[in-house]
């Protein structure tokens, strides 16, 4: 069983198991519509129609949510001290970050078109048109938000203070996420097509691109005891 | 204190040095018989020494069990015999490779049983240990499973979820996972720590099955009789080092409680 | 005399790594350090007389652009030497695993809170007189905020995690993060910045040769400064950490 195979394993163990319980799944999705509807409310009617906003409304909550899948990623290996077993088979510590960056993807990129799909409604956007460029904007953000989260998340495994630290660590290194996804929508969202918005897509894949390779290198650092 | 107790661990003369237990290939020399030798080996939790200067060796196809109190450091020295925590300073290898450079080739080698059963609880248990042996590599995967979860009297129950196993269940589980890929080096940490009878049982069934001469066992435990019960040998391990080492046919079971006292509440002056 | 028996034997039991045999001396006093310290006050007052009293008032700005010299001197101080040498520490402990680089890489980052708070303060204060507004999102003041943010999650992740090796390899990756993602911050608010722009805040394009002077020996001093405070704080730590094993082996049976 290759590299990537191993890593799609502990993925879909992840995966499978959080469909199971379904803990975060429900909680993640609920607070992603909640984070929608009271930024709904807290800005004034007349503008809610602003191209501006939505864009912002929209990766707002993905950070929040997603935020909250990333607290389960590890936290799912300590009862039973799932994790020392995980590190004690002959695997790559690489592969252990791939599969666990993996099984985040998936996961908050499953809740994140949830919470799309949710706000489309509410702010009216025409999702068939729309939804192509999303989506490509969407995955790349979602693979930056994943990259560092993973490896954020395994810093703060240990620690007590630990929801609040994850989010106080990841906030300032995706502000470039935030900003070109946002960017990017918008240009999307008011018909100007994915590419109008191009050199933000460009900084997504550097972004990407950049930590990933760094997360992967810097992984066995964080685990070794 | 008696001559007997005062017994230490010290280089067996058999071999004087510790370098050059491997070739550039991180392969195990040939003609090794140690399962595992650990030279000087120290391990700091801050300024705290948890293992000071400890040596220790071990032949293949032995079984060692190591008593001591709490603190004496004896989960520390399992945990970096198995590669879950790197020493502070010394020499230890295990299965003929370096703990700290070798990790890979250690853990590939050897199963890790302990009061924490690693098993996840909103998983199969047939799921469990498919996902363990994929990590492993082991081959024929469903097959070894049946037949460990036959092995370990869970046949039937293997489309549970683990969390709705006892106790007992959960760590006669973890013991087919740590079986899986059919290890040469055992450690067991306390390992009858919260079983029933059944299980405790059904251990020391395994635990018997496994000591067939070629696979090496280690046990910690905090329980003389069943520690005495099916070891070679006999250590006992006080405040970082090991204070006392015999063959089992060398040691007086009925009085063996004494000499473990003698060793334990001597620690303060026991080098005096 | 037991005490001092079992002190003995205690140091003489422990393994070389634990009795530090390299430098770190810390405690004491030491000439060259009281010099580094003198100079920089020396520095810091021959500033404040260049950037106060000597350089000339602006044109359009008056006096309120005083504040300029040491907003910029603290921003450099912040991202260059703070922060650069936290990230450089933070791979040579991951390398070398010597302990003084988490120690040096700590006293940077509480350094690199202080001087990005200078700039935060200083900037809005100059820019409210002169543009009316407090905050213009201009990138680099922008990009000097994240960086406050990214210094108190570093130190944070510090307060959070007990002393040792593993709070050390936590904080390195995190500040090689950190330190990667600055430059990406700066270039992504920069463009952000190029569409919308409302209030740009324009940085004298040339600046009068006294105005450089001043600039250059303001630099100068709250370099001075930090190389002081840095390696004042570094030897308190040094001094903490040798007392703390000190303590801890008098524990050892």
């Amino acid at each position: 069983m290759g590299f990537l195979g191993q890593a799609w394993t502990i993925a879909w163990k992840d995966i499978l198991g959080e469909l199971r319980t379904r803990e975060m799944v429900f909680s993640m999705l609920l607070f992603g519509f909640l984070v929608i509807l009271i930024f709904n409310f807290g800005i004034e009617p007349g503008l809610r129609d602003e191209a501006l906003v939505k864009p912002g409304v929209l990766w707002s909550a993905f950070v929040f949510a997603g935020i909250l899948g990333l607290n389960r990623s590890f936290s799912s290996e300590k009862e039973n001290d799932c994790l020392q077993g995980l590190l004690l088979c002959p695997v790559d510590r690489a592969v252990i970050y791939l599969g666990k960056f993996l099984g985040n993807f998936v996961f908050v990129l499953a809740m994140s078109l949830a919470v799309l799909l949710f706000f489309s409604v509410l702010y009216n956007v025409d999702v068939i048109a729309v939804l192509p460029g999303l989506l490509a904007i969407l995955g790349l953000a979602t693979v930056g938000f994943s990259a560092v989260g993973t490896l954020f998340s395994a810093v703060s495994v240990g620690i007590k203070t630990r929801d609040v630290l994850l989010a106080i660590l990841l906030f300032p290194v995706l502000v470039p996420v935030i900003l070109a996804a946002a960017k990017s929508s918008a240009f999307v969202m008011n018909g100007e097509g994915l590419f109008a918005g191009g050199s933000w897509l460009a900084m997504l894949v550097v972004y990407d691109v950049v930590f990933l390779a760094v997360s992967v290198m810097l992984f066995d650092y964080v685990l070794e005891e | 204190m008696s001559s007997s107790v005062a017994r230490r661990t010290d280089l067996s003369p058999a071999d004087a040095s510790a370098a050059g237990h491997e070739d550039d290939a991180g392969k195990p020399r040939t003609g090794t018989t140690s399962a595992m030798r650990v030279r000087r080996l120290w391990k700091y939790y801050g300024h705290f020494p948890a293992l000071r200067g400890l040596d220790l060796e071990l032949e293949r196809g032995r079984f060692l069990t190591v008593f001591g109190p709490n603190g004496a450091g004896k989960t520390t020295l399992i945990k970096v015999l198995s590669t879950q925590i790197k020493p502070s300073e010394g020499l230890v290898e295990v299965g003929g490779h370096d703990v700290v450079h070798a990790a890979d080739r250690v853990r590939g080698q050897i199963g890790v049983i302990s009061h924490n059963t690693y098993l996840y609880p909103s998983l199969t248990a047939f799921e469990n240990l498919k996902f363990y042996g994929r990590m492993y590599g082991v081959g024929d995967l469903e097959e070894r499973s049946r037949e460990l979860l036959e092995r370990v009297g869970l046949r039937g129950r293997e489309d549970d979820r683990v969390s709705e196993y006892s106790r007992g269940m959960q760590q006669r589980l973890s013991i087919a996972r740590a079986l899986l890929h059919e290890p040469e080096i055992m450690f067991l940490d306390e390992p009858y720590t919260g079983l029933d009878q059944h299980a405790s049982r059904m251990l020391r069934g395994v635990l018997a099955s496994l000591h067939d001469g070629r696979r090496t066992i280690f046990m910690v435990t905090h329980n003389l009789e069943e520690g005495l019960e099916m070891c070679d040998e006999v250590a006992i391990q006080v405040a970082g080092r090991i204070c006392y080492r015999e063959p089992i046919d060398r040691v007086d079971r009925e009085h063996f409680g004494d000499t473990y006292f003698e060793c334990v509440g001597g620690g303060h002056k026991w080098d005096s | 005399m037991a005490e001092e028996q079992t002190l003995k034997r205690a140091f003489a039991e422990a393994p070389p790594s634990v009795i530090e045999r390299r430098g770190g001396r810390g405690g004491g006093r030491s000439l060259w350090v009281d010099a580094l310290g003198a100079s920089s006050i020396l520095a810091i007052l021959f500033a404040l007389y260049l950037a106060l009293i000597w350089a000339p008032t602006e044109a359009v700005m008056g006096d309120i652009q005083r504040l300029f010299y040491f907003h910029v001197a603290a921003a450099w101080l912040a991202l260059g030497p703070s922060f650069g040498v936290v990230a450089a520490c933070s791979v040579l402990y991951l390398w070398k695993k010597d302990l003084r680089f988490d120690r040096i890489a700590s006293a940077s980052a509480e350094l690199g809170v202080m001087f990005t708070t200078i700039t935060l303060v200083t900037g809005p204060i100059w820019a409210r007189p002169i543009w009316g507004a407090y905050w213009t999102w201009d990138p680099r003041l922008t990009t000097t905020l994240v960086l406050w943010f990214i210094f108190v999650a570093y130190l944070m992740l510090r307060s959070a995690v007990d002393a040792g090796h593993k709070r050390a390899r936590l904080s390195a990756v995190f500040g090689i993060v950190g330190w990667i993602d600055v430059p990406i911050v700066f270039m992504s608010i920069r463009w952000w910045r190029t569409i919308h722009p409302t209030v740009i805040a324009s940085e004298g394009g040339g600046l009068a040769p006294d105005m450089r002077l001043t600039l250059f020996v303001a630099i100068g001093a709250f370099t001075l400064l930090y190389a002081y405070l840095l390696v004042v704080r570094v030897r308190q730590e040094d001094l903490a950490t040798r007392l703390d094993r000190v303590r801890h082996q008098l524990y050892l049976r």
